[in-house]
């Protein structure tokens, strides 16, 4: 590298991103005016897409390396605000800058176990690990497990924990890609999952971890400025206050719950409205039922005989003297849609039953905690909130991609101070979609509700015909006013409609989108890089060939990147599941498999091989093996221990890791001198005399 | 590598600022989360239960980094364990 200071290479990048972000408004202009002069809204998403992703790859292609040092942890130059900045990004996926505002729309006080879970789990991070892991300095978290814990059994197994929870979550990055840029371009998923690839790829394929750094700064700079505009704007069209992060709560949140008790209330006119729906779902919730329980008694004959009696339907409307043809229509899809053997009609029914009865079910109080119709059951809920926060805090504080962004600062003192400006970035974006979600809340509850299906506003029109199951609004009592029972809401709309809402111009709607796909692309970025590091760096070079050259280490490094890229694209085209669940999965395992070990490896000199094998390998199996039983899609269904949903199944990993590691490392003897050296050496930014571990 | 005990000194306040914060940390997010619907009675800014989750705790954890992080490089100093400097 050429021989500026740190402080000269600190003000350079200042200039570069300050040139970047003005030129990166420049463009959202342009493309305002180009709307402004007719283009259509589809060229413009193409603009959007394509123009980031030319940016990654460029920013990609301008720090391509073959320097080990430079390739695994950027030079280990990347100043603390930066690093922040990149964290943010690398930390922020498509979960949280779209799924999150949604989440919170429809589960309200009980939808922020996710909000606090994911950011305090920063404080976890600062006070145990950063400085030391940075100390100890060399490329992976693996390397910090086998030099402290000795022998090839540790790293393994973290080599092993680091492909597992990565893995997961790398799908769900990947999946968010496919969405967005299928919904904003109309490219078919499939093809959208590629093409996502494609940035992905291009930026860590050339430059690792160095590229990846600097191109998660340019995607920070774009993901919080596109999630800022629309939520200031739609505060100020609400409330005449550009701070949405306290108008929410003091003026907008009050109503929003003072209506949802209204509509609760059948004694109001609005609640009166709101129970005429509730009747009409709860009849058809029982009329689900009624089939549902013919079909157990009568089997395919029952099938059979309903279908029939659908066809006779479809003859008697025909046969009247002025046929209605819509409902001529809707009877002949009826047949045409119905289950073909008693196993789909069971499903089908059990659905239909489900989403009756949730429609019939009452309003949610926003601020209200812990949801539940007695004591028991809200304690209950209480519970699983807490446990779900603890699991998403630990598993922050152990998920390696986020750890390695601490190997990549100059100094320890460096990487404490870039902790805080990790949590600084991310906090921006989290502490502004609660209160995201409160205002969209208020636009529905206070203004779409109660007007009528005649004038409905042009945001719920358009994006009711673009996708049903993000807008779903039908008259169903038959009064031509809406009513919230009415209106079924999917989570990913809130992000995505604010601009609208907010009667915003359709670029602002692209910038949104760019801003998803920047959040997806940085995520993906960080965890295909930690899987193909852990791959080559640790299994490769440390364990199979320790003599390998340079050349051939990154070389092998690159390939693997290919191939699990692709892997995980083909995995995530078959559309495994549910994406929260993957998620919170991904958590569970890092926080059972890596914190315990991570941490006493820090704080207890007489941790020792045993106990890390023991700890991880014991944590990982619990964790693992919990959620294999309770998991609905594994098919066990075994009952829950004490209550404690499977997304929360590091509740029971993270003790018995640490159990673990306790035991393992008392009933055998203490670690050698060497080691207990090492541990001093960590805990010290510097020491007279002290060993050396960065890995040059 | 012998440790004075001006080392050892230095990892027991690390250890003390350490625990003390993670206390705080511990009370912000578990006790606060416990008593949320009793702390909605309140209101600050909206409920305090909901304001806390929302927003109340996450500027605590904000503040404990910052901190720890100003309390660290200050001791390192004090101590003498300081890295030289960078450039």
């Amino acid at each position: 590298m050429s021989q500026i200071t740190q402080s000269q290479f600190a003000a350079n990048l200042k200039k570069y991103y300050t040139f970047y972000t003005g030129g990166f408004i420049a463009f959202v202009i342009v493309v305002g005016i180009l709307e402004q002069m007719g283009v259509p809204s589809k060229i413009l998403g193409y603009m959007f897409l394509f123009a980031t992703i030319m940016l990654y790859a460029g920013i990609g292609f301008m720090s391509k390396t073959s320097e080990v040092g430079e390739y695994y942890v950027a030079g280990r130059r990347v100043p603390a605000f930066f690093n922040g900045m990149a964290t943010g990004a690398d930390w922020m996926s498509a979960a949280s800058f779209i799924g999150m505002a949604g989440t919170l729309y429809h589960a309200g006080y009980d939808g922020l176990a996710f909000v606090t879970g994911w950011t305090g789990g920063y404080c976890l991070v600062a006070l145990f690990l950063a400085p030391y892991l940075r100390k100890f300095g060399q490329f992976t978290i693996p390397d910090f497990l086998g030099a402290r814990f000795g022998g090839h059994i540790p790293r393994f197994i973290g080599v092993v924990a680091a492909i597992t929870c990565s893995f997961t979550y790398v799908i769900a990055q990947i999946y968010g890609v496919g969405i967005i840029t299928s919904r904003f371009t109309g490219l078919e998923f499939g093809i959208g999952v590629f093409v996502g690839l494609a940035g992905i790829l291009v930026c860590s394929f050339l430059g690792g971890m160095k590229a990846v750094t600097w191109t998660q700064v340019a995607q920070y700079i774009i993901l919080i400025v596109a999630y800022m505009i629309p939520v200031v704007w739609l505060s100020v069209k609400q409330t005449g206050v550009p701070i949405p992060q306290i108008v929410a709560y003091t003026s907008v949140l009050p109503k929003v719950d003072a209506l949802a008790k209204e509509f609760n209330d059948k004694a109001t006119p609005k609640g009166a409205k709101e129970e005429e729906v509730r009747v009409i779902f709860r009849d058809r919730a029982a009329a689900a039922d009624a089939k549902l329980k013919g079909l157990e008694t009568g089997g395919a004959a029952f099938l059979s005989g309903e279908k029939d009696k659908l066809a006779a339907k479809v003859a008697e409307l025909k046969a009247a003297a002025a046929p209605d043809v819509k409902a001529v229509e809707a009877a002949e899809k009826a047949v045409k849609d119905f289950p073909a053997d008693p196993a789909a009609a069971k499903a089908a029914w059990t659905k239909e039953k489900a989403g009756a009865a949730a429609r019939a079910a009452p309003t949610k109080i926003h601020s209200a905690p812990y949801a539940g119709k007695d004591e028991a059951a809200q304690n209950k809920a209480r519970k699983n909130f807490l446990a779900l926060v603890m699991c998403l805090m630990v598993g922050t504080a152990a998920l390696p991609h986020i750890l390695m962004r601490y190997y990549t600062t100059p100094s320890v003192k460096e990487a404490r101070v870039s902790v805080f400006w990790s949590l600084f970035f991310i906090f921006l974006l989290y502490f502004t979609a609660p209160s995201l979600a409160v205002l969209v809340k208020g636009e529905v509850y206070g203004n779409l509700v109660g007007s009528s299906f005649s004038a409905l506003p042009a945001w719920v029109s358009n994006w009711a015909t673009v996708d049903k199951t993000l807008m779903n609004i039908a008259d169903i009592n038959k009064d031509g006013i809406i009513q919230l029972a009415e209106i079924v809401i999917g989570g990913d709309l809130i992000v995505l409609a604010t601009p609208e809402i907010a009667g915003l111009p359709y670029v602002i709607s692209g910038l949104v989108a760019a801003g998803g796909l920047a959040a997806a692309l940085s995520t993906a970025d960080g965890l295909l890089l930690t899987i193909a590091n852990a791959l080559s760096h640790d299994l490769y070079y440390k364990m199979i060939d320790p003599n390998a050259p340079t050349v051939r280490r990154i070389a092998v490094s690159k390939g693997l990147l290919l191939v699990v890229a692709l892997l995980a694209a083909y995995v995530t085209s078959l559309k495994p599941g549910d994406i929260l669940f993957l998620v919170g999965a991904a958590f569970s395992l890092a926080a059972s498999g890596f914190f315990p070990a991570l941490v006493c490896g820090v704080f207890w000199k007489r941790a020792n091989k045993l106990g890390a094998i023991l700890g991880m390998a014991g944590g990982l199996f619990t964790c693992a093996y919990y959620m294999y039983l309770t998991y609905p899609f594994f098919g066990v269904n075994a009952p829950l221990w004490w209550d404690i949903n499977p997304i929360s199944a590091g509740t029971f990993g993270i003790p018995v890791g640490f159990l673990g590691v306790i035991v393992g490392s008392l009933i055998t003897p203490a670690p050698s001198k060497e080691v207990q050296d090492l541990v001093d050496h960590v805990r010290y930014p510097n020491l007279v005399g002290d060993i050396d571990t960065s890995g040059r | 590598m012998q440790l004075t005990e001006k080392h050892k000194e230095y990892w027991q306040k690390t250890l003390r600022m350490t625990g003390l914060l993670l206390f705080i940390w511990f009370v912000a997010t578990f006790v606060v989360e416990w008593f949320a619907r009793e702390l909605n009675a309140i209101t600050f800014i909206g409920p305090l239960g909901f304001y806390m989750s929302a927003q109340g705790s996450l500027i605590i954890y904000v503040l404990i980094i910052w901190f720890y992080a100003r309390y660290m490089n200050k001791l390192d100093n004090e101590y003498g364990v300081q890295e030289g400097e960078e450039d």
